[in-house]
C-alpha cells in the first residue's frame, strides 16, 4: 500500500523538483553559462576545434 | 494526431533562425537561455534554443560548476512530463534518422543476444562521455570540452558542421582530424538509420537514455493495454520498430510512443492516455507463459 503511494506521487514529486532545480540553477547563474557556450559557435561540436 | 506533421513542426520551431543558414552565422538571442527538448546542435545555424546534452556539458565543464542544477532541473521537466515521447514526436535527429529509413534499401533487425548488451551502450555514453569526462578531464583552468559532442556526436556535424562550412569560409580554413573523424562517424550514422530503425537512438543517444528513466512515470503518451480485450497475439510486440515488448511492459523504457502497435492491434486494446496523473505504470505479470516464451524482449 505504501508502494503505491509512493508511485502515485513520484511523478508530481519529480516535477516540483525539477521547477526548484531550474529555480536552484538560476540563483547560481548556471543559465549564464549555458547561454554563453550556446551563442557562439562551438568548434568543438561542428568537428573543427 | 499526425506524427509526421508535429514532427515537422518541431523540427522547423526548433531550427526556425533561417537566415543563419545563408549568412553562416548562429542565433545569438536570449532563447538560447532555454534548452530545447531533443537533439539539436546549438551550432546549427537555425537553431533557436540550447541543446540539452551540450548545456550539460558546458555547465560540468566549467571550473565554477560541480553540478547544473539547471539543466539537470530542465531535462527533469521534460523527462517527467514527457518521457521519450520527445524522442518519437519533437526530436529532430529522431525524426531524420527516420526519414532515411524509409529509403528503400535491405533493412536489419540485430538478434536479441547482439542487440541487448548494444543497447546498454547509451548509458555508458551519458554516464562516461556526457558527465563524468567534462568533470574530471579538465585543463589548466579548470574548463572541460564537451565530450560527447566533440568526439561522437553526429547531430553537431550535420546540422551544424556542413551548414556553416559550407557558407564561412574562415571555418573553411580550420578544417583538421577531427572533422575528417566526425565525417566518418556520420556517415556510419546514416548508413546505420538507413539499415536499422534509429540506430541512433537505440544505441547512442544519451539523451534517449536519460528520457527513458523518466517512461514509466511520465505524465504525457502513456500506453494503456485493455487486459479485457488483449489476447496476447504478439502483433504489437512485432510491429513495434523499437523491438518493444509491448504486451509485457507497454511503457518500456525504449518506448518512443510512435503509436506504431496502437494501429496495428487486431483488437483494439491499445490505446494512449494523453494526460495520465494516477500511478506509475507497471508491467504486465499475468501474461501466459507461451507468450512470455515467443516475446522478444530488450
Amino acid at each position: 500500500m505504501k508502494i503505491k503511494a509512493v508511485h502515485k506521487y513520484i511523478k508530481f514529486v519529480l516535477l516540483i523538483s525539477s521547477l526548484l532545480f531550474i529555480g536552484l540553477g538560476l540563483t547560481r547563474n548556471e543559465h549564464l553559462t549555458v547561454l554563453k557556450k550556446a551563442i557562439n559557435i562551438c568548434l568543438e561540436c561542428i568537428g573543427v576545434g | 494526431m499526425k506524427r509526421r506533421i508535429v514532427q515537422i513542426i518541431a523540427t522547423l520551431i526548433s531550427n526556425s533562425h533561417l537566415a543563419g543558414f545563408w549568412q553562416g552565422t548562429i542565433y545569438r538571442g536570449k532563447m538560447k537561455y532555454l534548452c530545447v527538448p531533443g537533439l539539436n546542435c546549438y551550432s546549427c545555424p537555425g537553431a533557436v534554443g540550447s541543446c540539452p546534452l551540450g548545456a550539460l556539458q558546458a555547465v560540468l565543464g566549467s571550473a565554477k560548476y560541480l553540478m547544473s542544477f539547471y539543466v539537470v532541473g530542465l531535462l527533469t521537466f521534460f523527462g517527467t512530463l514527457l518521457g521519450r515521447f520527445i524522442c518519437g514526436w519533437l526530436c529532430p535527429f529522431g525524426f531524420l534518422q527516420e526519414l532515411l529509413y524509409k529509403i528503400k534499401t535491405r533493412k536489419i533487425t540485430l538478434p536479441a543476444k547482439i542487440d541487448r548488451p548494444l543497447r546498454l551502450l547509451k548509458y555508458v555514453i551519458l554516464l562516461l562521455l556526457v558527465i563524468l569526462l567534462p568533470l574530471t578531464l579538465t585543463n589548466q583552468f579548470g574548463n572541460a570540452s564537451p565530450y560527447f559532442c566533440q568526439w561522437l556526436c553526429p547531430a553537431g556535424t550535420l546540422e551544424g558542421g556542413i551548414p556553416l562550412l559550407l557558407s564561412n569560409e574562415g571555418l573553411r580554413r580550420m578544417i583538421g582530424f577531427l572533422f575528417g573523424w566526425k565525417m566518418l562517424l556520420l556517415l556510419l550514422t546514416v548508413g546505420g538509420a538507413l539499415l536499422i530503425y534509429r540506430f541512433f537512438c537505440k544505441y547512442l543517444c544519451p539523451l534517449g537514455a536519460i528520457y527513458s528513466f523518466f517512461n514509466r512515470i511520465s505524465f504525457f503518451a502513456h500506453l494503456n493495454i485493455d487486459h479485457a480485450k488483449c489476447t496476447g497475439c504478439n502483433t504489437c510486440t512485432n510491429a513495434c520498430p523499437m523491438q518493444v515488448p509491448v504486451w509485457e511492459n507497454p511503457n518500456h523504457r525504449e518506448c518512443i510512443r510512435c503509436g506504431a502497435c496502437i494501429k496495428k492491434c487486431p483488437h483494439e486494446a491499445l490505446s494512449f492516455t494523453w494526460w495520465a496523473t494516477d500511478a506509475i505504470a507497471g508491467k504486465r505479470n499475468n501474461a501466459p507463459d507461451s507468450k512470455k516464451e515467443t516475446a522478444t524482449t530488450i
